[in-house]
């Protein structure tokens, strides 16, 4: 398996996932230029944190304008695996590559851990984990509250596009385990296709003991287990 | 061709939560202002561009709205003014 993790002029998680493919899966990534046009046969394409051109105008809709976007675009549309991370998922979401927007959150910049529940399992980063499970690592953005209009949100559920959810040390979608605002506590979504994949936390930043978590590892390892399917 | 300075407002979808116009509304009520019904904070941009006539510059930047300037998702944007300048 290769990995193409795109750098943007701001991004700043990149080689956190580089790190989490190459010293943890022991699998191959390359850093993408956003310049270039080229994936450099890439089979999994990450979009990765940061702030992206500052987060002006709104967080990734400039980034998402990038040469690459449209070689990026071109392999979701494929059926190419594309995983967006916290500013990743805003580009994929200003791409249109997934449904919503992530509007600034309800109180500020929070910067935690949080626990998620892994809702859905038929995508290429959750098929290790087992429905239900909950993973602790954390976020770290001002821009991570999913809006979408209720047909959407009722769409979204209805075809198990809604990935991860935020979550109480029980398990439970409560508003107080909610960070931001999110509608229905969503953490992450996927699109009809089910090959691209978006959330807020960070699971490139909970892969050792040394991170305080190691719960991330299985959404990686998911990338890994889809490859070999 | 003429150039023509247009200003657009971007604002927050009403319905969807604003947390700054939130804010602000509170903190206008605090300040005695309990008129205040809600506050909404947004975008205004001023596009300076060259087009043949004012429909037109209107016209462009609407399309630059529709495309880059306003998220379709979740803001909403009106042209405040176009004037040639």
């Amino acid at each position: 398996m290769k990995v193409g993790i795109v750098r943007f002029p701001g991004s700043n998680c990149e080689d956190d996932a580089y790190h989490a493919i190459v010293d943890h899966l022991g699998e191959e990534a390359v850093i993408l230029w956003h310049k270039d046009h080229d994936l450099q046969g890439s089979d999994v394409v990450i979009l990765p944190g940061g702030f992206s051109y500052g987060d002006y105008l709104r967080s990734g809709a400039i980034a998402r304008f990038s040469p690459i976007m449209n070689e990026v675009e071109a392999h979701a549309q494929r059926g190419g695996i594309v995983v967006g991370i916290c500013n990743g998922f805003q580009i994929a979401c200003e791409a249109g590559l997934l449904p919503g927007a992530l509007l600034s959150n309800d109180r500020g910049y929070r910067s935690m851990p949080v626990t998620i529940r892994v809702e859905h399992t038929d995508t290429a980063f959750s098929a290790a984990a087992h429905a239900g499970q909950c993973l602790t690592m954390p976020i770290a953005h001002g821009d991570g509250r999913f809006t979408a209009d209720d047909a959407t949100l009722d769409r979204l559920e209805g075809e198990g596009q809604v990935i991860f959810r935020y979550v109480d040390a029980a398990g439970h979608p409560t508003d107080a385990a909610n960070p931001n605002g999110t509608m229905r506590n969503i953490a992450g979504v996927c699109n009809a296709a089910r090959n691209v994949i978006g959330l807020m936390p960070h699971p490139e930043r909970a892969m050792e003991p040394l991170h305080g978590s190691t719960d991330g590892l299985v959404l990686f390892q998911s990338l890994l287990a889809t490859a070999r399917a | 061709m003429t150039s023509y300075r247009v200003a657009v407002h971007v604002v927050p979808r009403r319905g969807i939560l604003d947390p700054q116009g939130k804010a602000v509304t509170e903190a206008l009520h605090s300040l005695g202002f309990v008129a205040v019904a809600e506050v909404h904070v947004g975008r205004h941009l001023v596009i300076q561009t060259a087009a043949a006539d004012a429909t037109a510059a209107e016209a462009s930047v609407r399309a630059m709205c529709a495309k880059l300037l306003a998220n379709p998702v979740t803001e909403d944007f009106e042209i405040a003014s176009v004037v040639a300048a």
